[in-house]
């Protein structure tokens, strides 16, 4: 539009000084014209007299309404003068014209308040646009600063980083140091003691050779008698046979240790063996039964070859034996895959158990529900089992109860019947027994008696027969005359005669009597040396009570073969 | 047998009756049997002599003199008929047979904890000898002193060396400086070598278990390594430490208990066994509630060898228990049971251990403290016996007899016999 300029209206001059700074007038003109910007307002009422007079007099009208026609015209009004020439006003046009800028005032007015309210609205924005830029420069100088902090911190943190770094370095560098000090030390220390050693070495060397060459008789032993060897054998001089047969020795001691570590060794594998076997049928027993779902046929199929082999593994009883590789390998891998399976079944049934809380139902339950239906129906005929059985068992209470007197009498009878016909034939049987056992104690008491009567003669020939021996050893005492170790034989010997003549005859004397017969007739000292350990023995023997011969016959024989 | 000054007094074992009295010639140092309890030797260091009695015989006398080579140890062979005399220095070893009066040289041999081992049927005999700045093992048939093998260990300085129970293993290990563990088998192979740890100090005390299926090594870092007879290699680690958490471990805690005195019965003048039982302290056992803390010792640094480590370790007869004492906590015992390997029983006493000894026939086991009680533990629960008598007999070590039925406790001037009854069947 124009430039809204202040405008002092210099023809109007009069009044100047009453129009104050807010008087303006609209005045759009060309730039070439006046440069003057018009306030806009309302103006106070009495400014607003004198404004009207001071713009027109009665002197100016003429100018004054051409004037404003010129101004009107210019601004697009229509001309306020009548179509004719000359001085009329067209009264219409110009209360039109008046409307117009009445109505250009108001639009005029109300573009003003909204500039205006424009104005305030953009002056709070920026006051607050301001603020904020404030706080936002504050808040920046802030963090700035801390950044600045952090990264003094930062930087002192680094430093003492490298510096616990410098320091380990240091230490290890020291360390290795020490370990380097240390080594050569121990090097040097070990190189001395070497040379000490061999100085002391020599030292002892020529004292060696001193002590060996003085020869004094000093070093002797003194000792009374020599003593005989603790395992009463001979010393043996050594020569390579006895090397050879130390060496021998000393590998059959160490032979003999080893064969019994390989014994237990073996004996723990055995066991251990066993155990895995063992271990082996429990998992596949508690594996889950096959089935024929396709799923499963695969892990069945493999279970199921496993588990024939196995079964055809274990008929094999010869393979515990063997300990070679394959056959421990077998039995390991075969241990594993089925702790593997049991593994996952039981991982399965645990999936299941949670599963089952929950309530929610995958292909793989099918599998399992399957099996939980099987148990159910297995359950449900043993609980119909039970229940058949239960009902029998209360039918026959019931008949026992309810049955006639009669019929339980007659049951009663019949019971006691067969009770008494069994006892019967218990008691005949015992009746029978009784009648051997007497017969066999009649006849033992017989062949006692005759054992007895037998003895008798026995003795008698014996005193015979040692009495000859008497004479005939004293006959032979006269010539020797040394103390050798057999006339020492002879003299106890004869001595147990004297006493077996004093006690009771016996029935071990009998057998005695049975083996002496066999050498009767050879009188060397070595069997009659046995005959008097036998004597011995049997002497210590008899010392048992013989008066209970009868009852314990046979408990005596036995003991009697045991002394032999 | 005991000797006093330079008397030998030889006693009945059941009843302290005096058997015998022999008298040498100087002041007697060691004393030993025979194997076959028939002869005894007296060594007398000093003169450099060893004389042997007979108990069957008391008029025979042998006499062996080492003259101006010394004497320096002496023991007896297994078969009782030989003797073998460490001259001085380590010159030599004579080894003098009674049966024949011969002589033999073994030379070279090592001056060491243990140099001279027999295995448990007296068959054979390792030696460790060093030639050259270098350990050799050598070992020879008892019978015949034959040497059988000769072979060269791995070692830096051989320590020790000592045999399985059954005859076929022999053990050896190093210095302390070095912790080395060779296992060689009776023909001289090395078996196995095991070697925990480089540089800390070493092996402390190394036992066979009496199956000879393991092998305990107690070294100064205060743990027990027990290998196994088929790998040779470790099976567990047994650590002591000072605090002890584990509910399964029971501890016995030695606790001192005031002397109960009936004020009725005191009579005047004090009766002699009122006063000691008065004056001497009383104590029991207490199981005390884990967690437990024991003395725990530190030792010095700069003096060499430090008390510090697994010092004494012992196995059961029956094979199943295994003692060990920590020199780093010298009042304790701690018991494992071999079965589980696991700590089963600490005995927590007042005073430092000086000598535990299991009983060969039972697990039982007997510890003195060098105190007058002494402390018997087995696995039905442990008991404090006090040794009766007037003042103070400090028990300073203790060993069995042989059926498990006494045992003999020494002090230093002392000795008394304890007998433990048989329970009745």
């Amino acid at each position: 539009m124009g430039d809204w300029k202040t405008i002092t209206v210099p023809v109007l001059s009069s009044d100047s000084k009453n129009i104050l700074s807010y008087t303006s007038e609209r005045k759009i003109s060309p730039t070439s014209m006046n440069s003057q910007v018009l306030r806009f307002s309302l103006p106070s009422s009495k400014n607003m007299h004198s404004f009207f007079s001071a713009f027109c007099t009665e002197e100016n009208i003429e100018q004054s309404i051409s004037y404003i026609d010129r101004e009107l015209t210019t601004l697009g009004f229509p001309s306020i003068y009548a179509e004719s020439k000359g001085k009329e006003l067209n009264l219409v046009s110009i209360i039109n014209c008046m409307n117009e800028l009445l109505a250009l005032q108001h639009k005029n007015l109300r573009a003003q308040e909204e500039v205006e309210m424009q104005h305030m609205k953009l002056g709070s924005d920026m006051d607050h646009l301001q603020n904020c830029y404030a706080k936002l420069k504050d808040q920046l100088e802030l963090s700035k600063r801390e950044i600045v902090g952090l990264q003094e911190r930062d930087r002192q943190l680094q430093s003492k980083n490298r510096n616990l770094h410098q320091l380990l370095k240091n230490e290890k560098d020291e360390v290795q140091k020490l370990q380097n000090i240390i080594s050569s030390r121990a090097t040097q220390y070990n190189h001395d003691m070497k040379r000490k050693e061999r100085e002391y070495n020599k030292l002892k060397e020529r004292l060696h050779q001193l002590v060996m060459n003085k020869k004094d008789k000093k070093i002797a032993m003194e000792i009374l008698n020599c003593v005989g060897r603790a395992d009463g054998k001979r010393g043996a001089w050594r020569t390579d046979k006895t090397e050879a047969r130390n060496e021998e020795e000393m590998y059959k001691v160490l032979l003999s240790d080893y064969e019994q570590r390989q014994k237990q060794l073996l004996l723990e594998n055995a066991e251990l063996k066993k155990v895995l076997q063992q271990m082996k049928k429990d998992i596949i027993s508690l594996l889950p039964p096959q089935k024929q779902k396709p799923k499963e046929k695969s892990e069945d199929g493999l279970v199921l070859s496993d588990q024939e082999e196995d079964i055809g593994e274990l008929n094999k009883e010869n393979m515990w034996e063997l300990s070679c590789e394959t056959v421990r390998e077998q039995l390991t891998n075969s241990i594993r895959k089925q702790w593997r399976m049991l593994k996952n079944h039981v991982e399965k049934l645990d999936n299941q158990v949670s599963r089952g809380h929950s309530g929610a139902l995958n292909e793989k339950d099918v599998i399992s529900r399957e099996d939980h239906e099987l148990e159910t129906e297995k359950l449900e005929l043993e609980i119909q089992q039970c229940k058949e059985m239960i009902k029998t068992q209360q039918q026959l209470l019931q008949q026992q109860l309810t049955c006639d007197d009669d019929t339980t009498l007659l049951l009663q009878d019949c019971y006691l019947l067969e009770e008494r016909e069994r006892l019967q034939e218990e008691w005949r049987l015992f009746r029978e027994q009784k009648k051997n056992f007497e017969k066999e104690r009649k006849s033992f008491t017989e062949a006692a008696i005759r054992l007895g009567l037998e003895r008798k003669a026995f003795e008698e020939d014996r005193g015979a027969w040692l009495k000859h021996q008497f004479l005939t050893m004293t006959a032979d005492c006269k010539s020797e005359n040394a103390t050798t170790p057999s006339a020492f034989l002879r003299s106890k010997y004869l001595v147990q005669i004297m006493f077996l003549h004093s006690s009771e005859p016996d029935i071990r004397l009998v057998k005695s009597a049975s083996r002496q017969r066999k050498p009767p007739s050879v009188l060397s000292t070595p069997v009659s040396a046995e005959t008097c350990q036998y004597i011995a023995q049997n002497s210590v023997a008899s010392e048992k009570p013989a008066a209970d011969n009868l009852p314990n016959l046979w408990v005596e024989s036995d003991d009697k073969e045991e002394t032999e | 047998a005991s000797c006093v000054q330079h008397r030998l007094v030889v006693r009945d074992a059941s009843s302290l009756q005096l058997l015998q009295l022999y008298t040498c010639l100087d002041q007697i140092q060691y004393i030993e049997w025979s194997s076959d309890s028939l002869f005894i030797l007296c060594a007398l260091y000093k003169r450099g002599i060893v004389q042997v009695w007979s108990l069957e015989q008391p008029a025979w006398h042998c006499r062996i003199d080492e003259g101006s080579a010394g004497l320096v140890a002496s023991c007896w062979s297994p078969d009782g008929r030989h003797i073998l005399n460490t001259t001085e220095f380590h010159l030599r070893i004579t080894v003098w047979s009674l049966c024949t009066k011969s002589v033999s040289y073994i030379k070279y041999p090592k001056a060491c904890q243990q140099g001279v081992v027999f295995t448990k049927d007296g068959r054979y005999m390792a030696v460790a000898e060093r030639r050259d700045c270098k350990d050799f093992i050598s070992i020879f048939v008892c019978s015949n002193w034959q040497l059988l093998r000769h072979f060269d260990t791995e070692t830096q300085d051989l320590s020790g060396i000592e045999w399985a129970p059954n005859g076929c293993v022999l053990a050896a290990w190093d210095t302390c400086l070095e912790y080395k563990v060779l296992l060689y088998s009776l023909d001289g192979r090395l078996l196995s070598s095991f070697r925990a740890y480089e540089w800390p100090l070493g092996v402390k005390s190394i036992a066979w278990s009496p199956s000879s299926q393991f092998l305990a090594i107690g070294s100064f870092d205060e743990k027990v390594r027990i290998l196994n007879h088929v790998t040779w290699k470790k099976i567990t680690e047994l650590d002591h430490p000072a605090t002890i958490a584990s509910k399964k471990t029971i501890v016995y805690k030695e606790v001192e208990k005031s002397p109960t005195v009936d004020t009725e019965r005191l009579s005047f003048p004090p009766t002699r066994e009122l006063a000691s039982s008065l004056f001497s302290t009383q104590s029991k056992y207490d199981i005390s509630q884990v967690p437990v803390s024991l003395q725990y010792v530190k030792p010095v640094a700069d003096r060499a060898n430090p008390k510090v480590g697994v010092g004494m370790l012992a196995f059961s007869a029956d094979n199943c228990f295994l003692a060990t004492k920590n020199d780093n906590i010298p009042n304790a015992v701690w018991i494992w049971d071999i079965r589980k390997l696991k700590l089963s029983v600490v005995l927590e006493q007042l005073c430092t251990i000086q000598c535990f000894q299991w009983d060969p026939c039972q697990p039982r086991l007997a510890v003195c403290t060098g105190t007058s009680r002494v402390y018997l533990w087995s696995p039905a629960g442990c008991v404090v016996v006090q040794v009766p008598g007037e003042g103070d007999f400090q028990i300073v070590s203790l060993s069995w007899h042989s059926s498990g039925d006494s045992m003999v406790l020494l002090s230093k001037d002392n000795f008394c016999v304890c007998y433990l009854e048989r329970e009745e069947v």
